[in-house]
């Protein structure tokens, strides 16, 4: 499994850690939809160290599509929800 | 769904925009590769101007280091001279210059860890672009358009996600420098406004010159005393020639 953190790159992971991961996925998502900014930065946070801890980092010279995409590491609430809200905020 | 699947689709989205663009998948191949250079150009344009912006903060903050050490030998010397009113007003200019350079150094590293985060982003893409092109000559030489379709596919949504991470990365740079030119901006002015000069100001007034004589005396004289080899400071001794050099330093500035 792939996994993008946005800003750092990509990383494989075991899929067997999928669960743990979507759980923490599913308080940053919660968090967002309440507009929680101290529990967004939590788990972004938590997310994002238990991701580097469990993945490996993609060689930079592999082109593949990532399953799972996370915010940027210091991301703030506003930032993610325009990130959400309009795919013409993504440029490239 | 989760935040990272939606995050992920909406990454999708945009690369199957783009190969929906054209009828025979291997011109999609040209087209992206030409985005990627384009890109890769303007990552290294966008890392040049934060280089420059912190340049100009490392310069700002040098002035700053100037103002407030020359403040601090005016407040010691307006001490040393008794006027504690002309201290006191030294020491107020040099907090306003100590705090501007606190200010200062907190986004010299928010913007140093912009530029590190751009230059990672900006390897990583060169990398993928290299690998990208040899890919799209392999695609191009050996398949069909019809057997392309699938190769072409991957090779475009994998770069396409990193192009817009990349993007991201850019506009993120740029957002700080933007908030950083703004805050150089009125450095600048501070610094043009003479707010942060010697207390007394670059024209000379009375009192400067009165703290500048009485400071150059009493050097002259401890300089003296060290000559005699004796800890004693002897007044009537002051050779003119000896009290030249603090006020031409002086005359720089103006």
């Amino acid at each position: 499994m792939i996994v993008r953190i946005l800003g750092e790159g990509q990383l494989e992971l075991d899929a067997g850690h999928l669960a743990e991961l979507n759980e923490l996925d599913d308080e940053l998502a919660a968090a967002v939809a309440a507009a929680d900014e101290p529990g967004f930065e939590r788990a972004l946070s938590r997310l994002l160290a238990r991701v580097r801890e469990l993945g490996a980092p993609m060689p930079a010279d592999r082109i593949a599509v990532s399953e799972l995409i996370l915010p940027a590491a210091g991301s703030s609430l506003t930032e993610v929800q325009a990130l959400l809200g309009a795919e013409g905020l993504i440029p490239g | 769904m989760s935040l990272s699947k939606r995050l992920s689709l909406i990454f999708k989205s945009k690369a199957n925009k783009l190969l929906d663009r054209a009828e025979d998948p291997r011109e999609t191949l040209d087209y992206s590769y030409q985005k990627q250079l384009e890109m890769l150009q303007q990552v290294r344009r966008g890392l040049a101007d934060v280089a420059t912006s912190r340049k100009r903060i490392e310069l700002q903050a040098q002035q700053l280091t100037t103002s407030s050490d020359r403040l601090r030998q005016q407040a010691t010397a307006a001490v040393a001279a008794g006027r504690d009113d002309l201290a006191r007003e030294a020491l107020t200019r040099r907090s306003a210059a100590q705090q501007q350079l606190a200010e200062l150094a907190q986004q010299q590293a928010a913007l140093q860890a912009e530029q590190d985060k751009l230059t990672d982003a900006s390897q990583r893409l060169q990398a993928k672009v290299e690998a990208f092109r040899t890919r799209k000559e392999t695609i191009k030489a050996s398949y069909t358009a019809a057997e392309a379709q699938t190769r072409v596919g991957e090779a475009i949504s994998g770069i396409s996600e990193e192009m817009s991470d990349v993007g991201l990365a850019m506009q993120r740079a740029e957002d700080k420098t933007a908030q950083l030119q703004a805050r150089s901006g009125a450095i600048d002015e501070l610094l043009a406004s003479g707010a942060l000069e010697d207390a007394t100001g670059p024209a000379k007034d009375d009192i400067q010159q009165e703290l500048d004589r009485m400071s150059s005396t009493s050097q002259v004289e401890a300089e003296l005393a060290r000559l005699k080899g004796t800890p004693t400071a002897l007044p009537e001794a002051a050779p003119a020639q000896l009290t030249g050099s603090a006020p031409a330093e002086r005359e720089r500035e103006s």
